[in-house]
């Protein structure tokens, strides 16, 4: 398959495809195409290839499932050597191969040198240069700290590299309305300018030790620092559920999927259906219309989404039906997905028989919320260490929140080496727990009465931590006049001043919930301005498209009058049509042409959820542990011992949560059972690493 | 909730469900009484699962023979698979000393009439493929030997001694063992008090502790060793190998290729690590790097993926304490089995099922004698 026929996405909205030279690799004996550098794991699934191997112990297909370094389901063999194809850049001339049953160590004889670890001291070490991690960093940089900042990955950023949507939040502390993927590339020039902070990147940390060291893989050699103070802002790790067929290749996080479209721009799936309908899982469905990648229908097992309503609006209005009230019964297929049948639940979560139906889709994304990654947290806490947590390893929230998170985080590890006399200042925690306010209610607006001039129709009606509109207007015509960042915000004419038609509130609008409507040539057909980011409707001048309202009803067919994209929001484009006055200020979108009726193709019936795999490692399933758990077991260490749950590669990070939800179906809470022992290391690490000795100088 | 057993059995460990599977076969009410949550929670599942007989000091030999027996037999005799694997030992030899020493332990070994003998260099090559060869001088391998998996085999002993009416009492820990004109009487946990003639300690890296409740004062002395276990590999090394060299930090070091081609290494610290302090250093992972990969170089590419710390409940001589002790009616050690826990317990738990029943033979005790807590401790066994 040439470079071009490959599941890429060759043009995309918000990204730029850069390619900066096509090389070869093998798989299996045959040669593909692959962009230098790229991880393995996306060069396959470009190249069509979705089974990267077969488990050992029941011969599974085993394909992408975290695509982030933490579980290992993605082993594949690269030149005989056993390695996560999602941590392995793509090299030339690699000869792959699928991992058949247990791998041959290669015979390589050679007797290596050993050179004693080195050892580091320095001030502050902060685990993981993500959103909160870049801001700790720093805020301790401006106070003069030592700052040793490491990550696994091979980019400053964390998952702010998948966030190609405007960011929520306040402008001023958090950057709202500029994209994830922007903000990344902000910060990393900032802490590129500050000489005290030294950056390590494909760095990991694989444990934090007893005798307060950590271990960390410098670029493959083991180093051991000793930190002052220590702060982990390792992020958080997606919860996975348990159904029939969780676990064949097709079904991953929406963190994966982020990454493999928006980090690596391959076109990973044509049908997916999305499990869970909070932000993460909305924002992913967005992403992937962008990437031109069809969204069947999305579940949520509640009755309502918990995602900002801006964006859940967003998802709506491109025509993806959202089925509430639903849950995932099971994933189909032989050796990949190929259907997902989905139900409706009742108020007790229980399925209600009858109501399965079943459609045809490729891939299955659940994001049905995140855990902290702590370990290093609580490990560092228990061996008494100096220790802070940020971001989402501190708690779970948006990546504006941990911004602010490592900020004040960054100003507490300050204080406590001395470097400053001041305090946290209040201000800081307020916003701080501002940004991480849940979604509040529903405000019914009341429609704008007056039909003349120009001015900005603000559809947002969910109270959201938010602010770029009112921060953007030059005139500072747009206020929440509740004050905060909290409420809803709105346009306040004054007598001397008034609306200039910039648009600049239409374009920054993170939600696209803000039109202009015009009314100064023609106040019984007024212009309206909307915006739109989506790839495939940029729309041409002349060009008929259908507008829509808020709640996705039709209000007709109309012509675009003009169409342009302001300097600093490259990236939307904004379109104006000339309205009825009667549905001016209901339009907010519009769509190019008619969404088929996705339709059900046939009933699945009498799925049994004991087959559910729990731990993906091992291949163990709902009903071995369930049975020991009736039997009387009440410490998850003997389910481990007897059934090997949790002793896989990956340490236990996917079936943890799992088996405490078995155990609380069959009844039993927290305080009656004990947990997992949780030993180092955090992820399987070759012994040449901690040799530390340089194989190429000998 | 008070309740009467014949035995109450302290520890749910290597050696304490054994006992209890013993007498619960010969028809004895037990109760065994653990402080964590469930089998085998304490020291049986830090061990690495070597089996062997191959000691020097006969009742060990003896103990361990018969052990082998069990492991051996289970899964033909109950069905299930505890992973036995006939494997052998090796024991490589790379420096005169280590050889004079192997082969003034095969004399004493040969008398016990262990099957194991003295093999060369090219031997030891075909037995470890990929072992470094420069200084390798042969070594010693009794193919007899071998390993199990001590999560499953505790589990396997503990379901079938619940099928035999054994009772666990977990998650309470002993606080008072109580004496009658010197006889054992009542037994005080953290939630209950059982009443029993008879009480066996086999509490492992905490018998001192215990022995302590009845004013006895135990020469037991816990030490750290510690593990790793890599990902699987293909199988390729069949025996468990011991490599006495020293090496940096480390004295003893051994490692077999488990029923899943999962590494499992384990290091004796040098000097040792005394006490109880189980939890994990940054010192162990270059330690045992660097032992398994001089010794066989190729295992640079084989990952690590789980360490762990774990107690050898040493006694100076390197020999357990096992029987009655003087002027306490019903009160049996079975304690300071030097991180021989695992191997000893089949064995040992038939043993101190005949002292409760009173059917010791003349074997028995001459094991007792060995293994007495009486005895003159200055001798020491030599492969502890």
């Amino acid at each position: 398959m040439s470079f071009n026929e490959q599941k890429r996405i060759i043009n995309h909205p918000i990204l730029e495809n850069v390619v900066s030279e096509i090389i070869h690799f093998y798989f299996e004996g045959k040669k593909y195409e692959a962009k230098r550098g790229e991880m393995l794991s996306s060069a396959l699934i470009a190249n069509g290839i979705e089974i990267f191997s077969y488990h050992q112990r029941d011969n599974s297909p085993q394909g992408i499932f975290c695509a982030n370094g933490q579980c290992a389901q993605c082993t594949v063999l690269v030149n005989g050597i056993a390695v996560k194809s999602c941590m392995t850049s793509v090299e030339r001339g690699m000869i792959v191969e699928p991992l058949v049953g247990a791998p041959s160590l290669p015979e390589d004889n050679k007797i290596i040198k050993v050179i004693k670890t080195p050892e580091i001291k320095v001030d502050v070490l902060i685990i993981g240069a993500g959103p909160s991690g870049l801001q700790a960093a720093l805020t301790l940089a401006d106070y003069g700290a030592k700052v040793l900042l490491i990550d696994d990955k091979d980019r400053l950023g964390g998952k702010l590299l998948l966030q190609t949507h405007k960011f929520f939040g306040s402008v001023k502390d958090s950057f709202a309305g500029t994209r994830g993927i922007e903000i990344a590339a902000l910060l990393e020039k900032q802490i590129n300018l500050k000489p005290n902070i030294e950056v390590w990147l494909s760095s990991p940390a694989i444990s934090v030790f007893s005798d307060k060291y950590v271990g960390v893989l410098k670029e493959e050699k083991y180093v051991l620092i000793k930190p002052k103070k220590l702060l982990v802002a390792t992020g958080a790790r997606e919860k996975m559920l348990a159904f029939p067929g969780n676990t064949l290749p097709g079904v991953y996080g929406a963190g994966a999927f982020q990454t493999l479209v928006n980090r690596d721009l391959i076109k990973s799936s044509d049908k997916i259906f999305i499990v869970g309908g909070g932000n993460v899982g909305i924002i992913a469905g967005y992403h992937a219309i962008q990437a031109g990648i069809e969204v069947i229908g999305l579940v949520e097992a509640l009755p309502k989404c918990g995602a900002y309503k801006v964006h859940e609006d967003k998802l709506r209005r491109l025509g993806v039906p959202i089925y509430t009230s639903h849950t995932i019964v099971a994933a189909h297929g032989g050796d990949h997905v190929d259907s997902v049948t989905i139900g409706k639940i009742d108020e007790n979560f229980k399925l209600i028989k009858g109501t399965e139906r079943t459609f045809k889709v490729d891939t299955i994304l659940i994001a049905i919320g995140l855990d902290p990654v702590d370990e290093f947290y609580i490990k560092a806490k228990e061996s008494e260490m100096e220790v802070w947590a940020a971001g989402d390893a501190h708690e779970i929230a948006e990546a504006s929140s941990a911004m602010f998170s490592g900020k004040i985080r960054g100003m507490e590890i300050a204080i406590s080496l001395g470097l400053t006399e001041e305090t946290v200042p209040v201000e800081w925690i307020e916003k701080s727990n501002v940004l991480k306010s849940k979604p509040g209610l529903v405000i019914k607006r009341e429609k704008p009465h007056v039909f003349e001039e120009i001015y900005p129709v603000i559809h947002c009606n969910q109270e959201i931590p938010c602010n770029p509109c009112i921060s953007v207007c030059p005139n500072d015509l747009i206020v929440i006049p509740k004050g905060g960042l909290l409420g809803l915000p709105e346009y306040h004419k004054q007598d001397a001043v008034e609306c200039i038609g910039c648009a600049k509130c239409v374009a920054i609008c993170p939600g696209l919930a803000i039109t202009l409507v015009d009314y100064r040539e023609d106040s019984n057909n007024p212009k309206v301005t909307i915006p739109t980011e989506i790839f495939e409707q940029r729309v041409e001048e002349g060009e008929e498209i259908l507008v829509v309202d808020k709640e996705e009803n039709d209000l007709g067919t109309y012509k675009v009058v003009r169409t342009r994209i302001l300097g600093n929001f490259p990236k939307t484009q904004l379109v104006t049509i000339q309205l009825p006055k009667e549905i001016a200020t209901e339009a907010i979108s519009f769509k190019k042409e008619q969404t088929e009726k996705i339709t059900p193709i046939e009933l699945y019936e009498g799925v049994i959820p004991d087959e559910a795999i729990i731990c993906r490692c091992e291949r163990v399933t709902a009903k071995e542990i369930r049975v020991l758990i009736k039997e009387g077991v009440r410490d998850a260490n003997e389910i481990k011992a007897l059934t090997r749950a949790g002793m896989g590669a990956c340490g236990a990070k996917t079936c943890t949560a799992l088996i405490d939800r078995i155990f609380r179906e069959e009844g039993v809470s927290r305080d009656e059972y004990t947990s997992f022992t949780l030993r180092p290391l955090f992820m399987e690490v070759p012994l040449k690493h901690f040799l530390c000795s340089n194989e190429e100088d000998e | 909730m008070s309740r009467n057993y014949d035995v109450i059995i302290i520890g749910a460990g290597s050696i304490g469900v054994p006992i209890a599977l013993a007498l619960a076969q010969k028809g004895v009410e037990v109760g065994v009484i653990e402080e964590l949550s469930s089998v085998g929670q304490g020291q049986n599942k830090k061990a690495i699962g070597g089996i062997r007989a191959t000691h020097t000091a006969p009742a060990k030999i003896r103990l361990c023979s018969r052990s082998i027996e069990i492991f051996s037999t289970w899964k033909e005799k109950y069905g299930d698979d505890i992973e036995w694997f006939s494997g052998g030992y090796v024991f490589v030899a790379y420096t005169e000393e280590l050889e004079k020493l192997m082969k003034d332990n095969l004399v004493i070994q040969r008398e016990a009439e262990l099957n194991i003998s003295w093999v060369d260099k090219d031997r030891i090559v075909e037995l470890v493929p990929g072992i470094a060869e420069e200084g390798l001088r042969g070594g010693t391998y009794s193919p007899e030997d071998g390993n199990a998996s001590p999560l499953l085999s505790i589990n396997a002993f503990y379901r079938k001694s619940k099928e035999y009416g054994v009772k666990y009492l977990f998650n309470e820990s002993v606080i008072e063992i109580r004496l009658e004109n010197n006889k054992v009487s009542k037994v005080i946990t953290t939630k209950n008090e059982y009443e029993t003639r008879c009480i066996v300690n086999a509490a492992g890296a905490n018998a001192k502790e215990i022995g302590a409740l009845v004013g006895l004062e135990l020469p037991i002395f816990p030490d750290s060793h510690e593990s790793g276990i890599s990902e699987p590999v293909k199988k390729f090394i069949e025996p468990l190998v011991v490599d006495l060299r020293q090496g940096r930090g480390t004295s003893n070091f051994y490692f077999y290729q488990n029923a899943e081609g999962k590494f499992i290494l384990c290091l004796t610290p040098d000097p040792i690590i005394p006490g109880k302090d189980e939890r994990d250093t940054s010192v162990f992972l270059p330690q045992v790097a660097e032992r398994i990969v001089l010794l066989i170089p190729k295992t640079k590419h084989l990952k690590m993926r789980r360490t762990w710390r774990g107690l050898y409940p040493m006694t100076p001589d390197g020999s357990p304490i096992v029987g009655k002790v003087k002027d306490i009616d019903g009160y049996i050690n079975a304690v300071g089995l030097c991180g021989q826990g695992y191997m000893l317990g089949p064995g040992l738990g038939e043993l101190i099922a005949r002292i409760v029943t009173n059917d010791l033979s003349e074997n028995d005790n001459s094991i007792l004698e060995e293994f007495s807590l009486y005895r003159d401790f200055g001798s020491v066994e030599k492969l502890k």
